[in-house]
């Protein structure tokens, strides 16, 4: 039993070391997630910046929407992971793989894993992008470790969801559209302006979707404002999301 | 001792019945080829066969294991190399390498070892720093057997191996091939649509032929299946034919192509009987061929429109 628990621990960091080499050598994806929200966060600053601003009632309009913005770049995180898994489906590999004595949750493991680490790195960036444009931070050690926690958290939830995309995808072109409404939730929630200068029925929707209390408790993490009960349903979301996708992924992956 | 065994293995898809109950018994260090048109269920076998799908009927056993209750083990024991190049493509044909060495739990130095061995071997050591991407099929047919030898396998399953490649790479394949035999002792699986490629490799063939196997044997077996060879002639004119179908009880006259086949074999005194019979009526043939059966006789007969099973 100890061997097949070693034997899956080490077919999983050859999975994972397969597909960081593929982001290293092909860094085109990885390229592409970090500069759509950097687009956009330089959109929102510096085009928008103003009228935005003086819309949510003051303060700098980057401190807002920068906790948005971030979480968008997990999302645009989540297609490559899609893309990545359809690929390998939709070549003859991964029958290889189903044909050799390797742990089964191996090729999926090191998917997830190569992808959240390939996220990370490009949140990091769009941070670091974000600062480079005024962003300041009241955050302190441990506010910005919850806030890591948190932003990994939501990482593996998208990526286990973007996974089983790319494994029901017939085609890589249409696991890169399937997660493309992700991309967008954040905008329909408290990432761009509050949900209160919404109309009723649009209201309603960014209140309750997923990525509100996630932006909300990152928001608060991050510029001091208030949290409330966002961060436990944030949380709940992001255990649930990571659930589903798990359990979805992996029978989808099992019966094909 | 037998490295594969099936019996009664059947597979449906939806009410598409794919293989309709398919016996085999494959002995050690053999080749065996398993031929058929396409989608007489080649490929349905061997994805059975290699644990990649279940069957929905019939027992099996690769490699002394049971192919559904100890299916780690089938798997440690084979080798697959698919109709569809199995390689990733965003990898050195090095780094494909090691990556089965890895996934194979083999030592480093012993995985480096053996991909270097494999690279020399497939004549692929100058292209080994090259990503896969750019490899023509040949040598991308030739990295996918590779890769499936790191592992060492016993069994090797070869899903039309040659398909799709020209003929001088196909000519290497068959080098590798028959290379693995004679050198390793494996035991090869292998399907094609090709007779000669049957009839070059194989010590026994199947012909399947819409699920179901029509006949087995070795090539020289199956050979005899179809009835003898012929000795055509052929005439510059219809009197000389029509003369000429006088002299022999069993021939089939062909008025349009002027020829003329009479059964008999290749001996060189049925040869001469012929000839010395249109001598002697003085009629005059303009040139002669013998015929033996190949496999395509064999072929075309066992999967023809009837569907009646030879056996």
């Amino acid at each position: 039993m100890s061997a097949s628990v070693s034997y899956a621990v080490s077919d999983s960091l050859t999975m994972l070391r397969r597909n960081l080499k593929h982001a290293l050598r092909y860094p085109a994806m990885t390229f592409s997630v970090v500069m759509m929200p950097v687009m956009i966060l330089l959109l929102f600053n510096y085009a928008y910046g103003d009228a935005l601003g003086a819309g949510i009632g003051g303060g700098s309009y980057i401190d807002y929407v920068t906790p948005g913005i971030v979480l968008m770049a997990a999302t645009a995180g989540s297609v490559a992971t899609a893309v990545g898994v359809c690929v390998d489906m939709t070549e003859g590999i991964v029958n290889r793989f189903r044909t050799m004595a390797i742990s089964r949750s191996a090729f999926l493991a090191g998917h997830v894993v190569g992808s959240v680490i390939q996220t990370v790195i490009a949140l990091v960036l769009v941070i670091g992008a974000a600062f480079a444009m005024g962003f300041r931070s009241s955050a302190g050690p441990v506010e910005w470790l919850a806030a890591i926690g948190l932003l990994v958290f939501v990482i593996l939830a998208l990526t286990w969801i973007s996974a089983g995309i790319g494994l029901v995808a017939k085609t890589p072109e249409s696991a890169s559209n399937t997660p493309l409404p992700l991309t967008f939730l954040p905008f329909i929630g408290s990432a761009i302006v509050p949900p209160d200068s919404m109309p009723t029925a649009l209201r309603w929707f960014a209140e309750y979707q997923p990525f509100t209390p996630i932006i909300e408790t990152l928001r608060g993490l991050l510029m001091g404002t208030p949290i409330g009960n966002s961060a436990w349903s944030a949380l709940a979301w992001c255990t649930g999301l990571t659930l589903l996708g798990y359990f979805w992924s992996r029978s989808v992956f099992y019966r094909r | 001792m037998v490295a594969i065994s099936a019996v009664g293995l059947t597979k449906s898809y939806g009410d598409k019945a794919v293989l309709n109950g398919i016996d085999l018994t494959i002995p050690a260090g053999s080749v065996f080829a398993l031929l058929g048109p396409n989608g007489a269920g080649k490929t349905t076998t061997v994805q059975i066969l290699s644990t990649l799908i279940p069957a929905d009927g019939g027992v099996a056993r690769v490699a002394g294991h049971d192919l559904v209750r100890e299916a780690d083990g089938v798997r440690k024991a084979i080798g697959v190399t698919g109709q569809f190049s199995a390689v990733d493509n965003l990898l050195t044909a090095e780094e494909n390498l090691l990556l089965m060495a890895d996934l194979n739990h083999l030592r480093r130095r012993e995985g480096r070892r053996r991909a270097e061995d494999l690279l020399r071997r497939f004549d692929l050591t100058e292209a080994a720093r090259k990503p896969v991407a750019t490899f023509s099929g040949g040598m991308r047919r030739k990295l996918d057997l590779a890769m499936t030898l790191v592992g060492d396998p016993k069994v090797i399953f070869l899903d039309e191996p040659t398909t799709g490649l020209d003929p001088r790479s196909r000519r290497t394949m068959w080098e590798i091939i028959r290379g693995l035999v004679a050198d390793h002792g494996v035991t090869i699986f292998l399907t094609t649509q090709y007779l000669e490629e049957a009839d070059q490799l194989a010590d026994r063939i199947a012909v399947l032929d819409g699920g179901r196997i029509v006949a087995e044997g070795t090539a020289e077996e199956l050979k005899r299946i179809v009835p003898g060879g012929r000795i055509r002639v052929q005439f510059a004119d219809t009197v000389q034919l029509g003369a000429a179908a006088a002299l022999f009880d069993y021939a089939t006259a062909d008025a349009e192509a002027l020829r003329l086949d009479i059964p008999g074999d290749n001996s060189v005194i049925t040869v001469k009987a012929v000839l010395d019979a249109l001598d002697n009526a003085s009629v005059r043939a303009e040139s002669l061929t013998v015929e033996t059966p190949d496999l395509d006789d064999v072929f075309l007969m066992l999967t023809g429109s009837t569907g009646v099973g030879v056996r």
